[in-house]
């Protein structure tokens, strides 16, 4: 017998899977480049290579030893650039993901665990938002609250809880009908206890798994608005508008395209894999049951 | 006077239905029930699936509303309380449960799963005393104290269903509804349990409402036998008089269905 709490034991199955590990080692370092940034940027500390320094002498250099990425329009380093806009990226990506989590898990754990008239009131207003075409909504949002890095945040973020809230729900109407959860409320335990003690640990694996799939979305929302010019704002670097600033050089400078382009496969690639790690090493139907 | 008392207990599933789904039928699971539970007496509970056993023990616990009646505990009427009110007497009725896994949550280890019962009743407890009162449980029903810093998962079927056994007695409970606790078990395993819930009832003055659909085990723990068929009692006799002289048609077919091995 061994003495392994649920989540050790998927921490163990999880990294048995080489194509996870690796996609979340990415992840790490991604994320820690981006939050070396982010400090920078936060506490005005000046950057080793300036991001929006132009120098029109050295406009659409291709891929060199000097510019490893090329430059832009410019002058500008790509490289440099992207390094600036992962922080943008990851940041969005997150903060938008946490706004739907908090949202979607509050709504789907009410809705599941009450259930009744209001579980059937909740869920119609979802699938009425949810039959909303997403990019225009997002639009019509940012442009009446102006184009801004928070704005594009939240509004991800209340556009997108409908998924986890269902999830949610339907994890609660499954939980609480085990025995348990009888067993704690023929105890007398709280609602609030049963609902975050019992209830939502054993919900957690599979929320947790959309929030890690969530976040890939997000950062392809992100990147799409601030191509359309209603993300954020220039002369910010983001992996969106580095592609925004290239498309009129699609022609000459294939580097200003490529390697943002690939930067936001890469990273939302890693965000699915690891993801999909994640569920496979939490799947504990049986230990359910 | 009778430690438990059920009157006309009616508890019915609503059925909705229809275009604008509204309520056109109800399953009457228990329907019109009575009977009553001496201190210190175990009431058999027999039945097949279906018969609505399962609901008039979640009834008594108030898991599931009743639809109608009364249910008198110790003198006092349950089911018109508030669930405030109602709180305090949790304490005094519990409930063991079917399915060995499914009534243990996964992610706690033995000790808060024990201890999660003493928290709600006795939160004036310190840690220190909490964890001695769970090995004491454990060592009642038959585990090693050493075992509460395990999950779950780590025990067999028997192991986890003394486990819920510990659980209902931490809050020194009068009454346990025991809810078909053997019947997921291996019938080697059965016994032990059965022999353990008697040697708890001696120890502890313990009364029991025994849920079974095996007559053979009702018959060996209890004083008292219930027969149910479609929300309905339609015998009720002392163990001995249901074995030798059934009176109902559904009675004689049960029995018939127990399985011989001569």
């Amino acid at each position: 017998m061994n003495d392994k709490s649920p989540r050790a034991r998927a921490i163990e199955r999880f990294s048995a899977d080489k194509i996870g590990v690796a996609s979340a080692c990415f992840l790490v370092v991604l994320a820690a480049i981006a939050i070396l940034f982010a400090i920078c940027s936060i506490a005005h500390i000046p950057f080793p290579t300036d991001p929006n320094k132009t120098n029109l002498q050295i406009k659409l250099v291709p891929p060199n030893f000097t510019h490893w990425l090329g430059t832009d329009n410019l002058g500008r380093d790509v490289f440099t650039r992207m390094l600036h806009g992962s922080y943008i990226s990851l940041t969005v990506g997150f903060v938008a993901v946490f706004v739907s989590l908090a949202i979607g898990v509050v709504v789907g754990a009410i809705s599941g665990y009450l259930g009744g008239w209001l579980d059937n009131l909740v869920m119609r207003i979802v699938d009425a938002l949810m039959c909303f075409p997403t990019l225009p909504l997002v639009l019509t949002i940012v442009a009446y609250l102006g184009p801004s890095i928070w704005n594009v945040v939240i509004v991800i973020g209340i556009t997108g809880w409908m998924g986890t809230a269902r999830l949610v729900r339907a994890e609660f109407l499954t939980l609480r009908e085990m025995e348990y959860v009888r067993a704690a409320k023929a105890l007398g335990q709280h609602h609030r206890h049963i609902i975050f003690g019992h209830i939502l640990p054993n919900a957690a694996a599979p929320i947790v798994v959309t929030a890690v799939l969530g976040v890939p979305d997000a950062i392809l929302t992100e990147a799409g608005l601030s191509f359309l010019g209603f993300g954020v704002q220039p002369p910010q670097a983001t992996w969106g508008n580095i592609i925004t600033d290239g498309k009129a050089y699609i022609l000459d400078a294939w580097w200003l395209i490529l390697f943002p382009g690939l930067a936001i496969l890469v990273t939302a690639l890693a965000f699915y894999l690891a993801g999909e790690a994640l569920r496979k090493a939490t799947q504990t139907r049986t230990e359910r049951k | 006077m009778p430690l438990l008392e059920v009157r006309n207990l009616k508890t019915y599933f609503p059925v909705y239905g229809g275009v604008f789904r509204h309520h056109i039928d109800d399953v009457k699971a228990v329907d019109d029930v009575s009977f009553s539970v001496e201190a210190g007496t175990t009431v058999g509970l027999v039945g097949e699936s279906g018969s609505g056993k399962t609901t008039i023990g979640r009834t008594i616990l108030r898991l599931v509303p009743a639809t109608s009646g009364e249910i008198f505990f110790d003198g006092r009427e349950i089911l018109s309380m508030s669930e405030r009110t109602f709180r305090p007497l949790r304490r005094e009725i519990q409930i063991v449960f079917q399915d060995p896994f499914g009534s243990l949550n996964p992610r706690m280890t033995i000790s808060n799963i024990v201890g999660e019962a003493l928290e709600i009743h006795f939160p004036q407890m310190s840690g220190e005393d909490r964890r001695e009162r769970v090995a004491e449980l454990l060592r009642q029903v038959g585990l090693q104290p050493e075992m509460m810093s395990r999950y779950p998962h780590e025990f067999s079927g028997g192991q986890r269903q003394r486990i819920g056994i510990a659980r209902a007695l931490a809050v020194k409970p009068k009454f346990i509804v025991c809810d078909e606790p053997v019947s997921a078990l291996d019938v080697s395993v059965q016994a032990q349990i059965v022999n353990l819930l008697q040697d708890l009832q001696e120890e502890l003055g313990l009364t029991y409402l025994f849920i079974a659909h095996d007559l053979a085990v009702v018959e060996h723990i209890s004083d008292h036998v219930l027969v149910m068929y479609r929300g309905k009692i339609v015998e009720s006799a002392s163990a001995e008089a249901i074995y030798e002289n059934p009176q109902h048609d559904y009675t004689k077919k049960l029995l018939a269905a127990v399985p011989q091995f001569a």
